[in-house]
């Protein structure tokens, strides 16, 4: 187990001049070239940037599943960089929640089961995980929907079900990987309203990676990336 | 944990039905074919040893002619009934002498007709060779001096030639030799060389020279010896009688042959079981090629599952579980594929048996052995994918299409 006893008051979430590079020499490729970002609990913060600007690798950090080449990255005040890959998988079963980009759900599995998954994991007995992800499914608005399996859902009702699986761990952040990438505006509105409900409610943290400026207005805060450093980073006029 | 891994690795294999149907087809067939083999191979031997310890008890057979070596011509001199009358008098602990000459001879009854082996001998032959008489008597020592025309025939000649009727008195024709039957024989089956000992004519070896081969010679003698007497010590004796009587010198070869019958039977159930063990092993072979087959399966599937992975290590699933969650698969699988081999195996083997004519001999060590390899199998075989699987970068995994 971590010495989770490191945890402090301090921001929850906490970069400081961590950069990523891939290969070696000649063929290096700066994905990140020192980012500083800082993330409090109960914050709502929209990444933004064109496609290689090394969103992705900053939000792979985030999730631990990368670890910067160098500099700190500290989650609730614990060196990510410095853990094992099964103490780093430990962090993603307990403290985070993952919304990938394409759903990413289980196939030929029932939404309940894709639910269910995370719980599975983290070893909860079979009649609370049922309950729990039945729970989170209807939070989703996908109550009735759960015998169903991916292929019978349409790609909205997917992507519900995959915040499903993210949110039924009641995770501290949720990562979502361009969420409303494949919906249409009523259904990406739908979404975003789901979102900031749950960061409203149940303050979970989120970081949310979108290409549009509509969808980034939903969250508290924007964070602009550019050649792998941040751009801009702003409080939003209109938070909720 | 491991009760959620099985229920996963259960789910997938439902999931999969027709893929996890070819996947353990290799061990059903390899599990079925060691266990089936191992099964007939050991009814073969217990038939084997069923009728070795049937065959008339120390019984050593005296055939002429020498063993003969490549490029040599025989010049076989054949025994007289007084080669005989010589072994039983001359050598100590012998219980019995049957002088035996036989040929294939169609056997005529009304409109029935059977070729049976005739055989021509004395009354020592039923002792010789374990038999005894179900209906009617053995030879009179008036009709074996004069040759009468009188025969005691097997079970299978009975049944042939006369069906339901009365066999006892009735006349069959052998050749020329019309001659009356007096006795039947009791059944006994078929030999170690799967020949049926019941077709058979037996007539008094006096009639069959007189009336059949036309000669005085004697084919061959079979001598049993005393019970608890050594048998080596009878084969020595005979051979020195014989070459005595033969007036061979020490630089000569035998001319003749005294073989062991137990020998040649011991010999034959060691045939059997080198037979069962090299099929087995071939059977073996297969079962080895099923577990590659398995790997290949795991492997495709680990492919194929690679975003499934993905997930499952991203949202927090150890390298362990994701391990254990394949190699459980592959070892239900394969574990599944042995249960089935064994019940087809089985039934394989019961129909077998019937039809080679052997007994069917549940052999469980062999099942338990069989189970327990193919679940072995399964891990042995599903481990290098499942490492693989596990040993996945969850990023590259969700990246993969």
């Amino acid at each position: 187990m971590i010495a989770f006893s490191q945890m402090d008051n301090q921001s929850l979430i906490e970069l400081q001049g961590v950069t990523k590079v891939y290969g070696t020499g000649q063929a290096a490729m700066h994905a990140l070239r020192g980012i500083d970002l800082g993330i409090e609990e109960g914050d709502f913060l929209a990444v933004m940037g064109p496609s290689g600007s090394g969103k992705s690798t900053c939000m792979n950090i985030l999730g631990c599943l990368d670890t910067p080449t160098a500099g700190v990255y500290k989650f609730k005040g614990i060196e990510v960089g410095k853990l094992t890959r099964n103490q780093r998988t430990r962090l993603r079963r307990f403290y985070l929640g993952f919304v990938f980009q394409g759903y990413n759900l289980l196939n030929r599995t029932s939404a309940l089961e894709n639910v269910e998954l995370p719980l599975i994991y983290r070893g909860v007995p079979a009649g609370v995980r049922r309950e729990r992800a039945l729970a989170s499914l209807e939070t989703v608005g996908l109550r009735g929907w759960e015998s169903h399996t991916p292929g019978e859902l349409s790609g909205g009702q997917q992507q519900r079900v995959a915040i499903a699986r993210a949110i039924v761990t009641e995770p501290a952040v949720l990562f979502a990987d361009e969420p409303t990438g494949n919906l249409d505006t009523a259904r990406s509105r739908e979404l975003m309203d789901l979102l900031t409900g749950l960061n409203r409610d149940r303050g979970i943290t989120i970081v949310m990676v979108t290409h549009e400026r509509d969808m980034a207005a939903y969250a508290k805060r924007t964070v602009r990336f550019l050649d792998g450093l941040v751009e801009k980073d702003e409080q939003n006029g209109r938070a909720t | 944990m491991l009760w959620n891994t099985i229920q996963l690795a259960l789910r997938e294999i439902k999931r999969n039905v027709m893929r996890s149907v070819l996947t353990i087809l290799g061990i059903v067939i390899g599990v079925g074919a060691v266990i089936t083999m191992v099964t007939i191979g050991g009814g073969a031997t217990a038939q084997v040893k069923e009728q070795i310890a049937s065959m008339g008890s120390n019984l050593l057979m005296v055939t002429p002619g020498k063993r003969l070596g490549p490029g040599q011509s025989s010049n076989t001199v054949l025994f007289k009934v007084n080669d005989g009358e010589a072994i039983l008098r001359d050598v100590s602990s012998i219980a019995a002498v049957a002088p035996v000459s036989s040929q294939s001879i169609q056997a005529v009854f009304g409109n029935q007709n059977w070729s049976t082996q005739v055989t021509g001998s004395d009354n020592q032959y039923f002792r010789v060779t374990n038999r005894s008489i179900r209906t009617g008597r053995q030879f009179s020592d008036s009709e074996l001096r004069a040759g009468a025309a009188v025969c005691i025939v097997g079970e299978t000649v009975r049944k042939k030639l006369f069906g339901g009727q009365e066999s006892l008195g009735g006349n069959i024709r052998l050749e020329k030799l019309s001659c009356q039957v007096i006795g039947t024989l009791e059944a006994k089956g078929q030999n170690t060389m799967g020949m049926d000992q019941d077709d058979i004519v037996v007539i008094p070896l006096r009639t069959y020279q007189r009336r059949i081969s036309g000669n005085q010679d004697v084919a061959l003698f079979q001598v049993s010896v005393q019970q608890g007497a050594s048998t080596d010590k009878a084969q020595r004796d005979i051979r020195l009688l014989m070459r005595e009587r033969r007036h061979l010198s020490p630089s000569d070869d035998d001319n003749f042959n005294v073989m062991d019958m137990k020998e040649i039977a011991k010999m034959l159930t060691g045939t059997t079981q080198l037979l069962t063990a090299l099929l087995s092993a071939v059977a073996a072979v297969s079962l080895l090629v099923g577990g590659i087959g398995i790997m290949n399966i795991m492997l495709v599937s680990v492919t194929e599952r690679t975003r499934e992975i993905g997930i499952r290590l991203a949202i927090g699933a150890f390298e362990r579980e994701v391990l254990m969650q394949f190699l459980v698969e592959a070892v239900v699988l394969s574990s599944f594929g042995g249960l089935i081999g064994i019940v087809l195996a089985l039934a394989a083997s019961v129909w077998l048996a019937s039809m080679l004519r052997v007994p069917f001999v549940f052999n469980a060590g062999i099942v338990v052995i069989a189970f327990l390899f193919s679940a072995a199998v399964g891990v042995i075989f599903g481990y290098f994918p499942a490492l693989k699987a596990a040993r996945l970068d969850p990023i590259e995994a969700l990246r993969y299409e």
